[in-house]
């Protein structure tokens, strides 16, 4: 760092480059952070025998598409994506409905309980998931087996039921819902509007960025959540991304070029989204850190 | 959920003579139905379970036996004296010792090299920030590849500076440290956002007043910049430790926790323990241990943290 540093001086003081001396460290480091990519695409274009080459053929001769059809046959990834999608999206429309409503309450209605209810639900946010997945799986179980066999274990709406609703996500939405002035709740109160509309006309129009947000983290964290699915699911056809490609590499160990290409289309997807949306997310990210400060 | 008839009720009472009171019928009413869908959710699968694995963990309880009868402190004793809980336990030790300093470092590092308005900056975040889209199975099988001791990229690398190959993955002495690159490649991301946005609220002024002053850049950024930071750096530390002391996935995809056991981690153990030999009692206990280290060691942060960190009013 310091060497960065002492670096950062110099171009005020005698300007030689004709760029910013910072590029020297830039590149060198960009390469290193996108080399896994890159060698992931190479090896999923290549044959088995320039895969298995030792040095390794860093330039395929020809193009090799064909691994792509193989995977596909091989495992159906584009189950898992559905699957990971409606796991995804339904986990974080309801996060929105059932946080925006529960932290609304927190924030601005006065009801019996509501310390002591308040006080549980962030005890929660403090346990790692660890130590509550095995009653959790316990939970899902019985729930498949003696309520509802689509929530149960080896349905994907055991991936979604348990976590339809965070104690981050109530926090974060009550914290964010107390800024806001209550000014408006409280005259269109006077006017006799009832606390869903004052929710759902005032409340969170104004609450769009924090929305987004957690809409944003929600959606991250259940498309690359992998211990319970893989706890909780055992069927393919039931499977998410990272838990079918975990299966798939399983299955096919040395088949590297097989692997890549399974691996290409499993985070394509989410590259593309995270691609177009960069700021959203980036956003999003940066104010997790930013609210400690 | 919407009570019309109380909504009526509300508006026939003046505001202020409620507040006094006890909470009116009908904001008692709103409160709770709106709080309950959410709540069931989260005490269900969120806080009964925490009371639930720890009574399991007095229990001797696995899937085989339908009775669970209580042991006492058995399953604790039994941990205390399991030569893999150990092992285990220094693994996950020695990894979040040296994957929080190194996250942040090469966070930081990156972070301020981007924090400039020069050509291609926009390429150079997006690669970092590419980063955090990556699952972390999809990220610990391209690492694998790489790491792969015959065909892999690294060891070609290593060829060319005349270094010999190495076993990496398979080894028991590399290849905890294996896991460590693959982790702190696939955390960069996020910890080069957290700092940029940070680097991005220090105020010009002050680094500025620094360099009149006739300090060089080294000592503004040590003196200036970096006391600036220590929000994001606390935060940063508490996140990552809190995250490396669970780490799973990638050792469940390279090793499985070995070669003999080298790669054992805490979590790993517990899973293994949990869904693989059933052992729900022990398994529990292993989980409460767990927790008890996540606690005490972010106590401690937020203690020394709090001393060296700065915030700005």
């Amino acid at each position: 760092m310091s060497a960065a540093a002492a670096t950062a001086g110099r171009p005020s003081r005698r300007r030689r480059l004709p760029f910013s001396p910072w590029h020297l460290v830039l590149i060198p480091a960009t390469l290193v952070l996108i080399l896994p990519f890159a060698w992931l695409i190479v090896t999923s274009v290549e044959t088995p025998a320039e895969a298995l080459h030792f040095p390794p053929i860093l330039t395929p001769h020809v193009i090799r598409l064909g691994n792509y059809p193989a995977a596909l046959r091989a495992a159906p990834f584009a189950r898992f994506f559905v699957n990971s999608a409606v796991v995804a999206v339904t986990t974080v429309a309801s996060n929105l409905v059932l946080c925006s409503l529960a932290g609304y309450a927190f924030a601005r209605l006065r009801f019996l309980g509501r310390g002591a209810l308040f006080v549980v639900i962030m005890t929660t946010l403090m346990v790692p998931f660890q130590v509550t997945m095995i009653p959790q799986f316990i939970i899902t179980k019985w729930l498949g087996t003696h309520l509802l066999a689509p929530i149960g274990i080896n349905h994907i709406g055991a991936l979604i039921v348990p976590n339809a609703a965070t104690a981050f996500g109530v926090f974060f939405l009550r914290q964010f819902f107390r800024t806001l002035p209550i000014e408006y709740e409280e005259s269109a109160r006077v006017d006799g509007a009832s606390r869903l509309k004052i929710l759902l006309r005032i409340v969170l129009p104004l609450s769009t960025p924090a929305l987004a947000t957690l809409a944003a983290l929600t959606f991250l964290d259940s498309w690359n959540n992998f211990l319970w699915p893989l706890i909780a699911i055992n069927s393919t056809s039931q499977m998410t991304l990272p838990l079918g490609l975990a299966m798939f590499q399983g299955a096919h160990s040395t088949e590297w070029t097989l692997l890549m290409a399974g691996n290409v289309m499993s985070l394509a997807p989410m590259l593309i989204i995270f691609f177009v949306a960069q700021r959203f997310f980036v956003r999003s990210i940066a104010s997790t850190g930013l609210a400690g400060t | 959920m919407t009570d019309p008839a109380a909504a009526l009720r509300r508006r026939s009472r003046p505001a202020s003579q409620a507040r006094r009171r006890l909470p009116r019928a009908a904001e008692q009413f709103s409160g709770w139905a709106f709080v309950t869908p959410g709540a069931v959710i989260i005490l269900l699968f969120g806080a009964a379970p925490i009371v639930w694995s720890a009574i399991m963990s007095f229990q001797r309880s696995n899937l085989l036996s339908p009775s669970t009868p209580y042991v006492g402190l058995r399953n604790y004793r039994q941990l205390a004296h399991d030569p893999i809980v150990g092992q285990a336990i220094q693994h996950t030790l020695i990894y979040t010792i040296l994957f929080v300093p190194g996250t942040m470092l090469v966070g930081l590092f990156l972070a301020v090299a981007m924090n400039r308005k020069i050509r291609f900056i926009s390429v150079y975040r997006t690669a970092a920030y590419a980063t955090m889209a990556i699952s972390t199975i999809s990220e610990a099988l391209v690492f694998i590849w790489l790491f792969d001791p015959s065909y892999g990229l690294v060891n070609y690398f290593l060829s060319l500076l005349g270094i010999p190959q190495q076993q990496f993955l398979n080894s028991p002495t590399e290849a905890l440290y294996v896991i460590l690159v693959m982790t702190i490649w696939g955390w960069t991301g996020f910890a080069v956002v957290i700092y940029l946005a940070a680097l991005q609220g220090v105020p010009q002024s002050l680094t500025e007043a620094a360099a009149i002053d006739g300090a060089s850049s080294w000592a503004t950024f040590r003196r200036v910049t970096l006391p600036l930071l220590s929000p994001a750096s606390l935060f940063l530390a508490v996140w990552l430790t809190i995250n490396a002391l669970q780490l799973f996935d990638e050792v469940y995809l390279s090793t499985q926790g070995g070669p003999l056991n080298a790669t054992t981690v805490l979590v790993y153990y517990l899973y293994d323990q949990a869904f693989q030999d059933f052992n729900f009692g022990y398994a529990s206990a292993i989980a409460y241990v767990l927790f008890l280290f996540i606690l005490v060691i972010t106590a401690i942060q937020f203690r020394v943290g709090r001393r060296f960190t700065h915030y700005r009013s």
